[in-house]
């Protein structure tokens, strides 16, 4: 199966398509680590928006107080700033405050490590967009619905947790969908501060075999899919969750 | 046999005033219903029916006055909102059942989340209270996927779960076709004759004069007049309730 693969790569280069990535070893496994780190930056910083969107839309949906006050101004921080600002930010500003460790012979290694920093910015940037987006799926949450709860016994942050929260997040699939779409290709970003993914590698392989037609070709494709799949997930959330018999969804 | 309970009322409240910023919505409302008894309110829109009923199970704050549901007094800023709201259940006009929850699930969910009663004697309960309203077959059911008669007795199934002493009920088949009005109609008479307290705010004359053992007439904010319903409807006193019932009757 893998020879064949190799024939047929050899046959393409033959024809003027260069993909070096499909018979040559090492181009191979730089290009598969890329995508792997690709993939560990996309599921670890959707993991971790998610959590900061709904810990956010939480503060902002029960409290007025200094904490809404504070999430307010990162989303406000962060949306309004360039994402590659947020990165250099991050890896040279607040990286260089950093205690330093030392490594077998001796030498200064930072303790957080670039791929960590391209994970707390990349989730802290579209962790933003997620606590706009489910305080907004919230706020579209008719006030009636809390009010039954509240008549039932339960507490403001009870009513929030089982049924304003659930419903809320009911009408946030599709802004979500979006931001973590944007999440995905924003991956791209953490070359900047020298994180080996995708699109490191690709420039990597490019300048070495000198197929930059081929590799640009390679990466819409695997973006184009990478997406595609981050849709098609948040497509099965919704209709797991949809409401039977009710308009939404 | 009114004279001989007075003083004793399950539910009193004593000169409630409430204003919504300069508006004044409730002006010394008196109101007493004694345990097991029927208490319908009538009056014109917008003269304050509904904001009564909400505050006695303390959703809407009152500015002065006393209410007082058994040993509880509502207006105390230190109320135990629980209790309160595991004595007096609400059941609303648009029924405000939880649309991602089953039927099942919506009536028997409070006693559970709130009360942390046993989930089997709670759902054993639920489904006799269900059978009551002859909706065993859709405990499975979404609200969504009922009619709106069926939907409103489950959220009277709800309220009773909670096994209050007290059920307010505002202007519950306002949201009905005629044809569903009966059913739930029949359902509310049905808990009125099992014994359970009931203040209900109705646009349904006759019904009022049929199920209600006390009924009062509410006017910019103040009980006009009350009195047994025969009485009430076949010779009202006060100028007010006379135009009002020439109109609606
Ligand atoms: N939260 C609120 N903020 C401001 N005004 C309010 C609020 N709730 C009620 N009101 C006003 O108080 C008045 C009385 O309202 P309420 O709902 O108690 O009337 P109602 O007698 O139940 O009327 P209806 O028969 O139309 O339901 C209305 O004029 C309404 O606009
Ligand atoms: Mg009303």
């Amino acid at each position: 199966m893998l020879e064949l693969f190799r024939q047929f790569a050899l046959e393409l280069k033959a024809s003027g398509i260069n993909l070096t990535i499909l018979y040559d070893a090492f181009d191979f496994e730089r290009f598969v680590s890329g995508l792997a780190t690709t993939c560990a930056l996309v599921v670890l910083c959707t993991f971790f928006s998610i959590l900061i969107g709904a810990a956010g839309a939480t503060v902002l949906g029960l409290s007025r107080g200094p904490a809404a006050m504070l999430v307010c101004a990162y989303v406000a921080l962060i949306r309004n700033t360039p994402l590659l600002v947020q990165m250099y930010f991050f890896y040279f500003a607040v990286g260089s405050l950093m205690p330093v460790g030392q490594n077998a012979i001796g030498l200064p290694v930072p303790m957080i490590g670039n791929f960590t920093w391209a994970v707390i910015a990349l989730s802290l940037y579209a962790g933003a967009f997620n606590v706009e987006t489910f305080r907004s799926g919230i706020g579209a949450v008719h006030g009636s619905y809390e009010e039954a709860a509240l008549a039932l016994g339960y507490s403001r942050f009870k009513a929030f947790r089982y049924v304003v929260a659930p419903l809320g997040l009911r009408f946030s699939f599709a802004s979500l969908a979006n931001n973590l779409v944007d999440l995905t290709k924003a991956t791209t970003v953490a070359y900047a501060i020298g994180v080996a993914e995708l699109l490191y590698v690709s420039n990597q392989i490019w300048s070495d075999s000198l197929n930059t037609f081929e590799m640009m070709n390679v990466m819409l494709a695997i973006y184009l899919l990478l997406t595609g799949i981050v849709v098609w997930i948040i497509g099965r959330a919704q209709r797991a969750m949809r409401l039977p018999g009710f308009g939404v969804n | 046999m009114r004279t001989e309970i007075e003083g004793r009322d399950l539910v009193s409240l004593k000169g409630v005033h409430k204003a919504f910023g300069s508006f004044e919505v409730l002006r010394g409302v008196e109101l007493g219903v004694a345990k097991g008894e029927v208490a319908a309110i009538i009056g014109p829109s917008g003269s304050g029916k509904s904001t009564i009923l909400r505050t006695i199970n303390g959703l809407t704050p009152v500015d002065h006055g006393v209410i007082q549901l058994g040993d509880i007094t509502v207006t105390d800023p230190k109320v135990d909102k629980v209790a309160l709201r595991h004595r007096v259940g609400m059941v609303f006009q648009q029924y405000n059942l939880f649309p991602h929850k089953t039927v099942l699930e919506n009536v028997a969910m409070a006693p559970i989340q709130v009360l942390k009663e046993p989930r089997k004697d709670v759902e054993e309960r639920a489904r006799n209270l269900l059978a009551g309203m002859r909706l065993t077959e859709k405990a499975l059911a979404y609200p969504g996927e009922l009619s709106g008669g069926q939907q409103q007795r489950v959220a009277i199934a709800r309220a009773l779960c909670m096994q209050p002493e007290v059920i307010l009920f505002d202007e519950v088949t306002a949201a009905l076709d005629p044809e569903m009005v009966k059913e739930v109609l029949s359902a509310v008479r049905k808990v009125a004759e099992d014994g359970m307290t009931c203040i209900l705010v109705t646009h349904e004359m006759r019904f009022a004069r049929e199920a209600a053992n006390r009924v009062f007439f509410t006017d910019k904010g103040v009980i006009v007049e009350q009195g047994e319903p025969k009485a009430f409807f076949a010779n009202p006193q006060d100028p007010r309730t006379k135009e009002f019932l020439d109109k609606v009757l």
